[in-house]
């Protein structure tokens, strides 16, 4: 997103944008240190402290919206911003490079390095754009989409979103799936808790959410079944996910 | 003791569509009682089986978490405000 805008527009002087719960945040601030690019990130206030601190860290500045409004709060926040030229919304909900990315490197990615065997993908919705991006990268090579909401409208699984309570994303479209499914947050922290016990592999709720998903389909339907994590559990280590 | 309990848009639901309401007592679990007691299925969606908090909700008197401060026995003082918010944002 950050390479298409530096393509599409004039950013010097101006600062990049976007609102987030955290992780594409500490992205955009890590690119932006990299790229020399000033940073505002939107973000709810008293959500775990890591990734505010991980984004400011790289020299982002953090706008801290109604915690009760929660990641909706941030994007009206973000959106109210973006009226000003000052800033450069990247607005990570609707960007089409948001999915591009996806589609052009990590979709690529699985199939190489599954030696092509990949059957099923799965994957959380947040923005969408993994989701979307990996269904025109794979869908197209006979892979199964499968993609995975919260059950609920309040939930712990970072990242993800409960669609049918959340504003939309402009990017989502339900038909990039070939189904869908849902996870609740007691199952998704249990599943992170087990990755990290007995994998080895430290994630946190939505890695935790996509490898319990994952392991239905697997259960239910074989083959070589991918579940996307995206994130990582020291990122949480504040919550009482990991007491 | 009387406090405005503010919750956020997802658990609008289950206290009738207000995202704030007026409830009494003198701990937080008493306020969750009175809340419940008009809104039953209230509690549940902020408290787990165990009866604690959730591990993905927080819960502010004034500005401190109850987590961390004597948790569901925490005395809340007349007027306070009690927040209980998602701890996860949801999107990324």
């Amino acid at each position: 997103m950050v390479l298409d805008a530096e393509q599409r527009q004039d950013l010097s002087g101006r600062t990049l944008l976007d609102a987030t719960s955290g992780n594409t945040g500490v992205a955009i601030a890590l690119v932006g240190a990299v790229r020399g690019h000033r940073v505002l990130l939107c973000m709810p206030d008293k959500v775990s402290v890591e990734r505010r601190r991980i984004a400011a860290a790289f020299g982002a500045r953090i706008t801290l919206t109604d915690p009760l409004a929660g990641s909706d709060g941030a994007i009206l926040a973000a959106r109210q911003l973006a009226n000003d030229p000052a800033f450069v919304y990247l607005d990570q909900y609707s960007n089409p490079a948001n999915p591009l990315a996806h589609e052009e490197s990590t979709g690529p990615e699985l199939w190489a390095q599954t030696g092509g065997r990949i059957t099923h993908l799965v994957g959380g919705v947040g923005t969408s754009g993994t989701i979307v991006g990996l269904s025109r990268a794979l869908r197209p090579k006979g892979v199964h989409i499968v993609a995975v909401q919260p059950d609920a409208a309040l939930h712990g699984i970072e990242g993800w979103k409960h669609m049918a309570s959340a504003i939309r994303p402009a990017l989502w479209d339900e038909s990039v799936a070939d189904e869908h499914r849902i996870v609740n947050t007691d199952d998704a922290i249990l599943m992170a808790r087990r990755l990290a016990r007995e994998e080895g592999i430290f994630s946190g709720p939505s890695g935790g959410g996509a490898v319990a998903a994952a392991v239905q389909v697997a259960r239910e339907q074989g083959g070589v079944v991918v579940a996307l994590l995206a994130d990582g559990g020291e990122r949480y280590l504040s919550t009482p996910m990991w007491e | 003791m009387t406090v405005t309990v503010r919750l956020p848009g997802s658990l609008r639901d289950s206290v009738g569509g207000e995202t704030k309401v007026q409830a009494t007592g003198a701990t937080l679990a008493d306020v969750l009682a009175d809340i419940e007691a008009r809104h039953p299925g209230f509690r549940a969606r902020v408290l787990d089986d165990a009866g604690s908090i959730r591990s993905y909700v927080n819960v502010y008197v004034g500005d401190a978490d109850a987590r961390s401060s004597g948790g569901l026995a925490m005395a809340v003082p007349d007027g306070s405000e009690v927040m209980v918010i998602p701890a996860m944002a949801g999107g990324r």
